[in-house]
């Protein structure tokens, strides 16, 4: 059972802005049926002022979608297109008093639904994922691009691949995109930090990496490991290379290039340095 | 809320007041240890062998074939396990893609370790091809597990058949009969089954309490390892008030059985047929021929089942969804979506499942206002207006 607040169950229960805008100059869809959920959002909007007039939703979707929906419609009446090309997903969650963590999805179509009917009011094509110039799908099961990927880390601070899911849908399905959302991650997170913290801390010794290497591996990566039946060894730390041996179920395991990106190159960057790569030694 | 109309009896049912009342003694006065050398707390063994003979009896089979378990879930990783360490040699197992997790999660477990595992596909209707079940029986096949009804959709597989093509083989057949009594037959003289897994709270009796029936003379390495209980079978002390409620929830289904399916089956069936009549565009999941009395999965198209859920709960009306959103993973349903069932479809479906203590005047109300819920979401989703517009 979903733990929804009270007003999400208030807009569940009574939607405000059901329907379709008569005559309406801008339309924005988002979702799709195969994927649970889709929202066409239409807007009245005044040519004159650029302001919207009114603001009406169909959604096919779960109590949090529609709630979404109809919060969203409840924001940007009386607003400009320029202040509500502003909304984030963040907003429309915030709005709602927060969304279960597995339902910020919801909160993403609407933000994408009201993208699309103001590019379509400007005239503009909606931004189409898949045919976003120079974009490329990264998971193949929902349709979702890398660009939308690095936006929804980037807006929402996400640093997990779980996370993400829940954003984006990404990786949801079959799970073979992990890895790839996991180097977006990586990189975006990369970005975000570098300007933002001026005074970021003093860089590490070798003597300190390599005892935070170890501790981190011990504490954050074995236990996981040896759940499984195998287990890892650190051969050696070399500046930021950190060289690592897979041993038990884990050594010539298929999948073992993956445990490795996903898992130990991930708690490595998030408890010792952004920056590390892990290389694994294979005898 | 208004008054409970709990339609959702595949995922646990009410204990029976004949099962708490035979029950109670066990927590009040009866307290013992039945591996204890006083009588307070070893004359408690007899009661469990009487519990035993019981569950027996729903299985046709003798004491000595019943092992008691803590739930559904420990006598199908019992009877996989169990079976795969008595015979370390052979590496194969087969099961089809609309196994209850129980049995799914753990074969996914089990190929990471090693094993190879072929799951058998299924037609729109969920049904089986024996065919292709005989081929892919391998040399080293160690066990074939398939389920005896669907939780989801309560299609029966034909047990008895698959129980030939694999014995014909000498391969060890267990099937997970969870959804089963009650509703199906667990006789093994005539099901050549040789491992049955029951879970107690699907039958009346409380949770925590669960069976396998292993016939006799089938390998079987114990899963939990501890204490001389369950002739060395299983470890731990037992659940003696539970497995007192189980003795007696078996014993009410081999007396109500008959008239339980009868009544079960039309409670089903005038749920069905008010919900054709009334509401446009849905669709009986399942396999109409072979299916257990108790289960309706209908879906419908165009709308979202955890908003319907959500509004069903409003009247205290309980069912339960394949739907993505209800899942906590944004999956649906791997039983509908291994059937082929159209995605629209899927996400739309809602499973009622019945028991003894339902009545027609449930059903009844159901049917008032169920064709409001969904005309009301329908009227609100886009996918309804485009297939409107375009009839």
């Amino acid at each position: 059972m979903w733990d929804y607040t009270d007003k999400v169950k208030k807009h569940f229960f009574e939607p405000h802005n059901v329907g379709e805008v008569l005559d309406p100059n801008a339309v924005g869809e988002a979702g799709s049926l195969v994927c649970g959920d889709a929202l066409k959002l239409s807007l009245k909007v005044d040519p004159k002022t650029e302001k919207i007039m009114d603001a009406k939703f169909k959604t096919f979707g779960c109590g949090s979608a529609i709630a979404s929906s109809s919060v969203l419609t409840d924001m940007v009446i009386g607003k400009t297109l320029e202040e509500a090309a502003r909304i984030t997903n963040r907003d429309i969650a915030d709005e709602l008093g927060g969304l279960p963590q597995e339902k910020m999805h919801c909160s993403v179509m609407g933000m994408e639904a009201l993208e699309a009917a103001i590019a379509n009011y400007r005239g503009q094509a909606a931004p189409k994922a898949e045919e976003e110039e120079g974009a490329e799908v990264v998971c193949k099961c929902f349709g979702v691009t890398d660009r939308k990927i690095e936006r929804a880390v980037r807006e929402n601070n996400l640093s997990s691949i779980e996370e993400v899911t829940n954003y984006t849908k990404a990786g949801g399905a079959c799970g073979s995109c992990h890895w790839k959302i996991d180097e977006i991650i990586q990189r975006v997170r990369e970005t975000m930090n570098a300007p933002r913290s001026p005074e970021s801390p003093k860089p590490l010794t070798n003597l300190k990496r390599m005892q935070l290497v170890q501790e981190t591996l011990d504490r954050e990566v074995r236990p996981e490991l040896r759940k499984d039946g195998g287990d890892l060894e650190l051969v050696d730390v070399d500046g930021k290379l950190v060289k690592v041996r897979l041993l038990g179920m884990c050594s010539g395991c298929q999948v073992a290039d993956f445990t490795l990106k996903a898992l130990v190159g991930r708690k490595l960057r998030e408890f010792v340095e952004p920056d590390i790569v892990v290389e694994e030694i294979r005898e | 809320m208004s008054q409970i109309i709990y339609l959702d009896n595949n995922a646990t049912t009410a204990v029976a007041p004949e099962v708490l009342e035979a029950m109670l003694p066990y927590y009040r006065q009866a307290y013992g240890n039945p591996s204890s050398m006083h009588s307070f707390g070893g004359e408690l063994a007899h009661d469990i062998e009487q519990a035993r003979e019981k569950v027996a009896a729903l299985f046709n089979a003798q004491n000595t074939e019943i092992l008691f378990t803590s739930c559904g879930t420990e006598s199908d990783n019992a009877a996989i396990r169990g079976v795969l360490e008595a015979y370390p040699e052979k590496r194969h197992i087969i099961i089809t893609r609309v196994e209850h997790r129980a049995v799914l999660s753990l074969c996914h477990h089990l190929e990471n370790r090693g094993y190879r595992v072929t799951y058998l596909s299924v037609d729109r209707q969920g049904r089986l091809d024996l065919e292709q079940l005989r081929l892919a029986i391998q040399p080293d096949t160690a066990l074939v597990s398939i389920m005896y009804a669907n939780n989801e959709t309560g299609t029966v597989f034909p047990v008895d058949k698959i129980a030939e093509v694999v014995k014909e083989r000498g391969v060890i057949f267990h099937t997970d009969a969870v959804q089963a009594p009650g509703k199906l037959s667990l006789d093994t003289q005539r099901l050549h089954a040789d491992l049955i897994s029951i879970s107690g709270h699907k039958l009346h009796a409380p949770k925590g309490v669960g069976a396998l029936f292993i016939r006799r003379g089938t390998r079987f390495v114990p899963f939990l390892i501890g204490g001389h209980q369950e002739n060395g079978r299983r470890g731990g002390t037992e659940n003696v008030a539970g497995v007192v409620g189980l003795g007696r929830a078996c014993e009410l289904v081999l007396e109500h059985q008959s008239r339980e399916r009868e009544h079960l089956g039309r409670l089903r069936d005038r749920l069905e047929q008010g919900i054709v009549r009334q509401i446009p565009e849905v669709l009986i999941n399942g396999d109409p021929e072979h299916r257990t009395a108790s289960t309706s999965n209908v879906s419908f198209s165009y709308i979202e089942g955890e908003a319907i859920l959500l509004k069903l709960n409003e009247y205290g009306i309980c069912a339960s969804s394949g739907s993505a959103c209800t899942s906590g993973s944004l999956e649906p349903s791997h039983v509908l979506r291994a059937m082929g069932t159209p995605f629209t479809a899927i996400h739309g479906s809602i499973r009622f499942s019945f028991s003894r203590y339902n009545t027609e005047a449930e059903v009844d109300r159901v049917l008032e206002i169920l064709p409001k819920i969904i005309s009301g979401l329908r009227d609100m989703s886009p996918f309804w207006t485009q297939f409107k517009k375009k009839k």
